[in-house]
């Protein structure tokens, strides 16, 4: 039965194939790198290559919901900027105190975003973009410009330094709940369904009856407090907050999401893949240490750059043959 | 023809499930609605009809909480409705499968029919298994047996309309609103929506039907509810009716008006001369379903693309259009230069081609009308690179005035025009090229009838001067006193031809059914 | 579904003694520039001053050259992430080629050359931008996602992230020059909005670009070539912002391929939205955006010459970018 509907979405269908690439790619980079060097299997490497991915998972997990909806969220470098100090100033008050309230701030800022694309119907992409700016003032006027140290004598420290249960640092293990929270939440609950709804079709979503606002308001409060967290780690990672860091992330979190086979189109969409992404983004990096450490090659940092666009591209080229001839396939 | 169960006759002494009366609705000021009126008995099938800009769609959405009424009552059940929110309405009983389909392809069958509604377990989480277990016996019950863990666009449009329907009765609805729901299907899925229209029906589940075509109506509904003009001007039992009655009563015309006029403005040209052939497609086939298709057009010649939806009417149109690449057969064309492989080289070559789809394909809605008629000539207004704008301003004059496009002039946004006055501005943009051949894909299609007329009459009127024509029409009577030849399609094949004069709906009609059965023989 | 499309739609509003605020909303660019200079000239010191004036035009000149180009690629539907990127490229490359021994000896040549090879490396990025979106179906905010990332990474492998200093009066009178006493960038800018301007009004890729942006498909079936429109707005907007990029470098009489149009895309799609440009497309207004860089300077400008700090100029950037909308919003609704 052909129907002239029917064939715009077979293309978006195969596209969930778009996530097998990411999943064999992680697994080649990984042998590569196991096969080749020799400390790449080892518990410092792993750890630390975790340890310092940890915030950039978390802000490609949260920026993996708002793209779900369709949407975008540009502002999360900014909020992780402005939290991280927010951290920092909170850090003599200890962690109890610290994270719930750099998740807080963040959180604070995905409201205002989900305000102005809510309420105030500002296309995603514009709306962010205006907090983006007014994170990264904000940032800067509560740090005076400077980066602000934290409280090495409270318990702070602990978060990346100290291991849970002695096995991993507390950053990874955090990282790891918030993620397995976020994919119980989208697959379990029907907030989380009315989520990947609305990416397929808004309107359709409002015609369900389904709370769509309520839906729309949670995605940029997760992507908020996930950059809220993310800032945490930054502060935490650095050993200060930096209220001048996070320039580019947004867009390395949206990278991540593409990677993981996600489109930016909204209504589909996964939790793992991004993961998977993000980690796959991270290492990238990491055999390029190692390969400038085996003094082969030795290519400066601006390489990395470089080298990170040129991956995306053939990523990106890869998404779309695969689509061209997943989409040729089946009609 | 199945014999109706219960009929209704007339209106009292009755508890009605839905009673909307006075209802008024004004947007901007431009009055949408003056006391229009609908009174639904609890199991009956009612049917709405009335031209483009009655007032349908707008009262279907003041009763489904989209829109709110500026003035009336609306009862539901014979309690005063506080509706107003489409969530609100769903909590009431009324559930609607729109034209547009209310659902979300991306997204597996069971999500599309429980959504916001899901079995949860102790915990509170989503009970996937029950989920798909409900979901499976809900469309047991219509007779549906597909996946549904598979993502509901990899299903044909009826499938998913048949599931909106499911998720509309697993809401316990006593009511479900259809908007124009056949107008994507072929015969054998309407055959299988009115069965389930009957079952609803038998619960005792009401169905308020909107359609354009008429000859459904009979069909399957009990009672018709007749708009104009932002009013409700009748109501009867459909059986009491006729359809040239129905007709004159949606356009406030005498039945003996329309009859003398004919149904159609395509008929009455000269067929006497087919000219000389201007494009043949020989044997083509195309990655989009077109097998073996073979066709002619002559100069002065309107040849119909008969068939049903899926047969490969407008496949072959595009494929003709270049805008699938064909994978055997070719293309000849005699109007001009070689390859048509894009758009842009078969308007090179003298063809166009008018869409079916007239928002997503023809309309630049930001445009003036006067940019938007010019849009396929403008390489040909070309002087030193920029646009002739003296001879683009004369002739978009002259196609206002010589097709009657009701604007308020050439620089008015062509969203702001009626639908059918925007259908004119599309076939202005292809009529100014002078094409050798134009495509007609339902160029009639969701135009009101008086636009509709005159659209059919301006295609006569070109093809009369030697235009040939190659026209796809779901209406039989359209093809029937319009087109010379009838090339009938199936399977993405070209199976036969039939000659004018001598078609008759009914033989026409019989030409597609024979294949068919042919075919399952 | 905002309204019943079969209701006619071109009534006026309702008109009473009420304020009409859609007044206030199509000419809101205007109004607030009229709020600004007057703001200006009543609290700010030496406002009226001829340097004030020179000042910012030649600071305008680059956000509105690259906002005129940005205009262009939305107004497909598009958007261009890269055009910062793409000028810290360009800006790299200049004194590289003319501060090369070649250069050196053929001075004339040189001076040409380092003007024409940036340009043209900017064009080719724009190729590929253009490339991406049309030819692969890439999301325009993805394709130029990888210049964003990896074109300031080449800038900075080509100098190795050096700071070039450089004393070429000839190349520094892109920045620095003056005829009759203004800057020679202002000229540029209205010479480039005008015949941007023109090329959308009067020719015919410039209405088949604003089809292309009103409805693709539309536009695809009438015959217009979607795929060379569409990247001929990528390479346009490319190029500017290769221009840009130069002009900025000739300002300072140095490179630094870490910071030339640094956060560049975000004011020039701020000044195109802020100048009345619909981010879904079919719209170009080029003196708008003009407009809208101007007002972003001067924004930027009235803060800091008050004495707020730099950061809070970043807050009142985001305030304005979400007023323009709001209104451009409210004005559709």
């Amino acid at each position: 039965m052909l129907d002239t509907t029917a064939f715009d979405l077979r293309r978006y269908i195969q596209g969930n194939t778009h996530s097998l690439g990411v999943w064999i790619t992680l697994v080649a980079l990984i042998l590569f790198g196991l096969l080749r060097y020799e400390n790449f299997g080892g518990a410092y490497n792993i750890s630390s290559f975790l340890n310092y991915n940890a915030m950039f998972i978390v802000i490609a997990v949260g920026m993996c919901f708002v793209i779900m909806t369709g949407g975008i969220d540009l502002s999360v470098g900014s909020v992780a900027a402005f939290t991280s100090v927010v951290a920092a100033y909170l850090s003599p008050y200890g962690l109890q105190v610290a994270l719930p309230g750099a998740v807080a701030a963040g959180i604070a800022i995905g409201g205002l975003n989900a305000f102005f694309v809510v309420v105030m119907r500002i296309p995603p992409f514009i709306a962010t973009l205006a907090t983006m700016l007014g994170a990264k003032g904000g940032a800067l006027v509560i740090s005076g410009a400077q980066t602000i140290s934290i409280d090495w004598g409270s318990n702070f420290t602990k978060l990346g330094m100290e291991k849970a249960f002695g096995v991993l640092p507390w950053t990874i293990v955090i990282t790891a709940i918030v993620c397995v929270g976020l994919w119980v939440l989208l697959e379990k609950t029907s907030l989380g369904r009315t989520v990947l709804a609305i990416g397929g079709g808004e309107d359709a979503s409002v015609m369900m009856g389904l709370n769509v606002t309520r839906a729309k308001v949670l995605v940029y409060v997760i992507s908020g407090g996930c950059a809220g967290m993310a800032g945490l780690f930054l502060a935490s990672g650095f050993g200060a907050g930096q209220p001048l860091e996070g320039v580019g992330w947004e867009l390395s979190a949206i990278a991540s999401v593409v990677v993981g086979g996600t489109l930016l189109t909204g209504g589909m969409g996964s939790i793992s893949a991004t993961v998977a992404g993000a980690l796959l983004l991270g290492l990238v990096f990491n055999i390029l240490n190692f390969e400038n450490g085996r003094g082969v090659i030795s290519l400066s940092a601006y390489w990395q750059m470089v080298i990170r666009g040129a991956f995306l591209f053939v990523v990106i080229v890869f998404q779309s043959r695969v689509a061209r001839s997943a989409k040729k396939g089946t009609i | 023809m199945p014999l109706r169960h219960h009929i209704m006759k007339g209106d009292e002494g009755m508890q009605h499930l839905i009673e909307m009366s006075g209802i008024k609705k004004s947007f901007a000021g431009v009055v949408a609605l003056q006391n229009a009126n609908l009174h639904i008995a609890p199991g009956e099938v009612h049917a709405i009809i009335g031209q483009n800009g009655a007032g349908k769609s707008t009262l279907i959405k003041i009763l489904t909480g989209v829109y709110r009424r500026d003035a009336g009552e609306v009862t539901i059940n014979g309690t005063p409705s506080t509706v107003s929110a489409p969530r609100e309405a769903q909590d009431a009983g009324i559930a609607t499968i729109y034209q547009e389909l209310s659902l979300v392809p991306l997204r597996s069958v069971t999500e599309n029919v429980m959504m916001g509604y899901e079995p949860r377990t102790r915990f509170g989480m989503i009970d996937w298994k029950a989920a798909h277990k409900r979901t499976r016996e809900i469309l047991d019950r219509f007779g549906i047996n597909i996946d549904v863990k598979a993502q509901l666009g990899s299903f044909s449009t009826a499938i998913q309309q048949l599931v909106a329907i499911a998720r509309a009765v697993s809401l316990n609805a006593q009511l479900v609103i259809m908007d124009e729901a056949t107008s994507s299907l072929d015969d054998q899925e309407i055959e299988i929506l009115f069965s389930v229209v009957r079952e609803l029906k038998k619960e005792g589940v009401a169905v308020l039907y909107i359609s354009h075509f008429l000859d459904e109506l009979y069909q399957i509904c009990d009672r018709v509810t007749i708009m104009r003009d932002g009013q409700t001007v009748g109501q009867h039992v459909i059986a009491e009716t006729t359809k040239l009655g129905l007709i004159s009563e949606m356009l406030g015309r005498d039945p003996e008006e329309i009859e003398a006029a004919g149904m159609t403005g395509l008929g009455g040209g000269e067929k006497a001369t087919p000219g000389a052939p201007l494009f043949e497609a020989e044997h083509i086939s195309t990655a989009r379903g077109l097998k073996d298709v073979s066709l002619t057009v002559r100069k002065g010649e309107i040849v119909g693309l008969g068939g049903l939806l899926g047969s490969g009417r407008t496949e072959t149109a595009r494929a003709l259009f270049g805008l699938d690449g064909l994978k055997s057969g070719h293309i000849n064309s005699h109007g001009g230069a070689g390859q048509i492989g894009t758009p842009a080289e078969a308007i090179a070559a003298g063809v166009g081609f008018l869409t079916e789809d007239r928002k997503r394909e023809g309309i630049v809605p930001h445009m003036t009308v006067r940019e938007n008629m010019t849009l396929a000539l403008l390489p040909k207004l070309k002087k030193m690179g920029r646009v002739d704008r003296k001879r683009e301003t004369d002739l978009v004059e002259r196609f206002i005035t010589s097709l009657g496009i009701k604007t308020s002039g050439m620089e008015q946004p062509i969203r702001e025009l009626s639908g059918g006055n925007q259908q004119k501005v599309l076939l202005a943009r292809w009529l100014a090229l002078e094409p050798e051949v134009l495509i007609l894909d339902e160029p009639t299609r969701g135009v009101d009838v008086g636009a509709k007329f005159e659209i059919q009459s301006i295609i006569r009127e070109y093809v009369d001067r030697g235009l040939g024509v190659l026209l796809i029409s779901s209406e039989f009577e359209e093809l029937v006193e319009g087109a010379d030849r009838i090339v009938v399609l199936r399977d993405g094949a070209s199976i036969t031809e039939l000659q004018n004069p001598g078609v008759t709906e009914e033989s026409l009609i019989a030409a597609i059914a024979h294949h068919h059965a042919e075919a399952a023989a | 579904m905002t309204m019943d499309n079969n209701v006619v739609q071109n009534t006026p509003k309702s008109t009473g003694p009420k304020f009409d605020w859609s007044l206030v909303a199509r000419n809101g660019g205007a109004i607030a520039l009229l709020v600004i200079l007057l703001f200006n000239v009543l609290v700010t010191p030496n406002f009226l001053h001829p340097q004030t004036l020179f000042v910012n035009i030649s600071q305008v000149a680059t956000i509105a050259i690259v906002a005129v180009g940005m205009t262009l690629v939305i107004a497909t539907g598009g958007i261009d992430l890269s055009v910062g990127a793409i000028m810290a490229l360009s800006g790299a490359l200049a004194p590289l080629i003319f501060t090369s021994p070649f250069a050196e000896a053929n001075p004339e040549l040189g001076l040409a050359l380092s003007i024409i090879v940036p340009i043209v490396v900017a064009l080719a990025c724009g190729v590929f931008n253009g490339a991406l979106v049309s030819l692969l179906n890439v999301q325009p905010i993805v394709a130029t996602l990888i210049f964003f990332i990896s074109g300031r990474g080449i800038a900075l492998v080509l100098t190795n992230g050096n700071l070039q200093t450089f004393t070429n009066p000839a190349f520094s009178y892109l920045g620095t020059g003056k005829i009759l006493g203004f800057p020679f960038q202002g000229y540029l800018v209205l010479i480039i909005a005008v015949c941007v301007w023109w090329v959308m009004a009067y020719t015919v890729f410039g209405r088949q670009l604003l089809a292309v942006g009103g409805n693709e498909r539309a536009a695809e079936l009438s015959g217009v070539p979607v795929k060379r429109v569409k990247i001929g707005a990528y390479v346009i907007c490319a190029g500017l912002s290769g221009l840009a990029g130069l002009i900025v470098v000739a300002i300072n009489s140095a490179s630094d391929a870490a910071r030339i149009g640094n956060l560049m895309e975000l004011d020039a799609i701020a000044a195109a939205v802020v100048g009345g440009t619909l981010l879904q497309g079919g719209k170009a207004p080029i003196f708008g955006a003009i407009l809208g860089a101007v007002i972003i300077q001067l924004v930027k400008y009235t803060l800091l010459a008050n004495g707020v700090a730099d950061e809070v100029a970043l807050i009142a950037k985001a305030g304005i970018i979400v007023l323009a909308v709001y209104v451009q919003q409210a004005r559709k609704e």
